[in-house]
């Protein structure tokens, strides 16, 4: 059974498993340094379906549905299926999962949600709740910008810090398997909403660095473990500028974590080259990189220990409107293989 | 030790790449007068076609607007706008790039509630604003000339 130690995590003692994972990307994510890693790259991101919306819902529906082949599982095997996007009313999630017929609960965590929904899976299986239970994310760079800013044709400029949202959707399995070679899920934090006052929606590393540096702050200071315990800390899609500021504020903690961090914003995309200023973001970005290029590593035993903590700026167009500033969250697990 | 948000948004401010200040006005300088040199030019052939040059710059706003709506619907205009900044935004022709691309994009929300609504979503404030600063400005030429 779970238990909790020190004020905000919780350890799965039975270890859930990560059965199976898969990650559908787009066309410009897979011209990036990871596109070996992805399990199908869709040159066409309409992926010939009438709207951008329909588009974002077929990647999960198509990863998902990946992720069980690969677990040789059918939707009926799956107890719960836990699923979110940047859209509104996770449209995204609902309609790409509707005909599974697998009873579901929709998560909003911003770009954060691919570790919640891995917690919220990993903690049923844990609890006993489900025997096995699904995690699935996704994001899409056209329905995020109509929604989020202009449309694809405008002649907007961008600035340096902003990011660019990531087409893709990851989904993985989570249950007790046999394979010994599947990575376990040992302990979840679930984070805390941080608002050190960023209004710049335009600078969304910067409003979720706080969240990301006091989640793992948190797990530390409740494990006794150090940064040197992991061979990889690696968070969701705080881009360059998150990253740096994240690696600040944790020195100031005392906690250096420069040399084994790395940023799934920063890895999905060559910055110069892919002109994405800051990096990466949206659901996508930090689901399609654990869902791909992590499992792998963590399969071959590259990786032992890792610490993936999904960051999300809990923001909308109209909070922005109003003034409002950005509270950020991260949530942080800690998988072993 | 955790910043205040003070002082966080100074680490914020250290950590954000700047934008390449100089180079963007220089680019924006260039770009936008070079469209409004292609207005001029236009100007000057339609008045050598025999057109009023009151009926000449009409006509350059709505070639201008034609122009831009052909390049918009065909991907162009946003990778210019991508290299000129304010020199694509500032002419008429950032008007009609504003009207046209919410036009394409919404569409899949339909003729009414997509198209018609969404077309006026960036370009609205520009007309609402627009209309409101020529009644103020015809307000203070109709006062000036009481005397």
């Amino acid at each position: 059974m779970a238990k909790r130690i020190g004020t905000d995590t919780v350890i799965c003692e039975t270890e859930p498993q990560i059965l199976s994972a898969a990650a559908i990307v787009g066309k410009k994510e897979g011209e990036g340094p990871l596109q070996e890693h992805f399990d199908v790259i869709h040159e066409d991101t309409t992926l010939c379906e009438k709207s951008w919306e329909k588009a974002e819902s077929r990647m999960q529906s198509e990863a998902l549905s990946r992720a069980l082949d690969k677990a040789m599982l059918a939707p009926a095997d799956v107890q719960y299926v836990f699923a979110g996007d940047l859209l509104n009313q996770c449209i995204g999630s609902a309609f790409g999962l509707r005909s599974t017929n697998i009873p579901f609960l929709g998560q909003y965590g911003a770009c954060s949600t691919m570790a919640q929904t891995l917690a919220m899976a990993s903690l049923f299986v844990e609890g006993g709740i489900a025997r096995t239970a699904a995690a699935v994310t996704s994001s899409h760079f056209c329905s995020a910008e109509r929604q989020f800013r202009f449309p694809l044709e405008y002649g907007g400029v961008r600035t340096p810090t902003s990011q660019w949202t990531v087409t893709g959707s990851g989904a993985a399995v989570i249950g007790h398997g046999e394979d010994e070679s599947c990575p376990r899920v040992c302990a979840v934090t679930v984070g805390r909403m941080i608002d050190l006052g960023v209004k710049d929606a335009n600078n969304m590393g910067a409003a979720m660095a706080p969240a990301a540096s006091t989640t793992i702050a948190a797990f530390l200071n409740d494990t006794g473990t150090r940064p040197e315990d992991y061979d990889l800390i690696l968070t969701g899609d705080l881009g360059y500028t998150g990253s740096r500021l994240l690696i600040e504020l944790l020195r100031r903690e005392n906690i250096d974590i420069h040399k084994n961090h790395a940023d799934c914003g920063l890895l999905i995309f060559d910055r110069e080259k892919q002109d994405v200023k800051a990096g990466g973001s949206g659901c996508g970005c930090a689901g399609s990189v654990f869902c791909s290029y992590v499992m792998h590593r963590l399969r071959k035993k590259e990786l032992r220990n890792i610490l993936f903590v999904a960051t999300g700026a809990m923001m909308s167009t109209t909070s922005s409107q109003q003034g409002e500033s950005i509270p950020g969250i991260a949530h942080l697990l800690n998988i072993r293989s | 030790m955790k910043p205040t948000p003070g002082e966080y948004s100074k680490m914020t401010g250290k950590a954000s790449p700047p934008s390449s200040f100089v180079k963007d006005m220089i680019l924006a300088f260039v770009c936008g007068g070079a469209v409004c040199t292609v207005g001029q030019l236009l100007c000057g052939l339609y008045q050598n076609a025999g057109m009023s040059q009151t009926a000449a710059r009409s006509t350059v706003s709505v070639s201008l607007i034609g122009i831009v709506a052909i390049l918009t619907a065909f991907n162009v205009y946003d990778d210019f706008a991508k290299f000129a900044g304010a020199g694509s935004l500032v002419p008429i022709t950032g008007f009609a790039n504003a009207m046209v691309s919410p036009a394409i994009e919404f569409k899949t929300e339909g003729h009414v509630m997509g198209i018609g609504a969404k077309m006026f979503s960036i370009a609205g404030p520009v007309i609402l604003y627009g209309t409101f600063a020529s009644a103020v400005y015809g307000l203070i030429i109709w006062i000036f000339r009481l005397f």
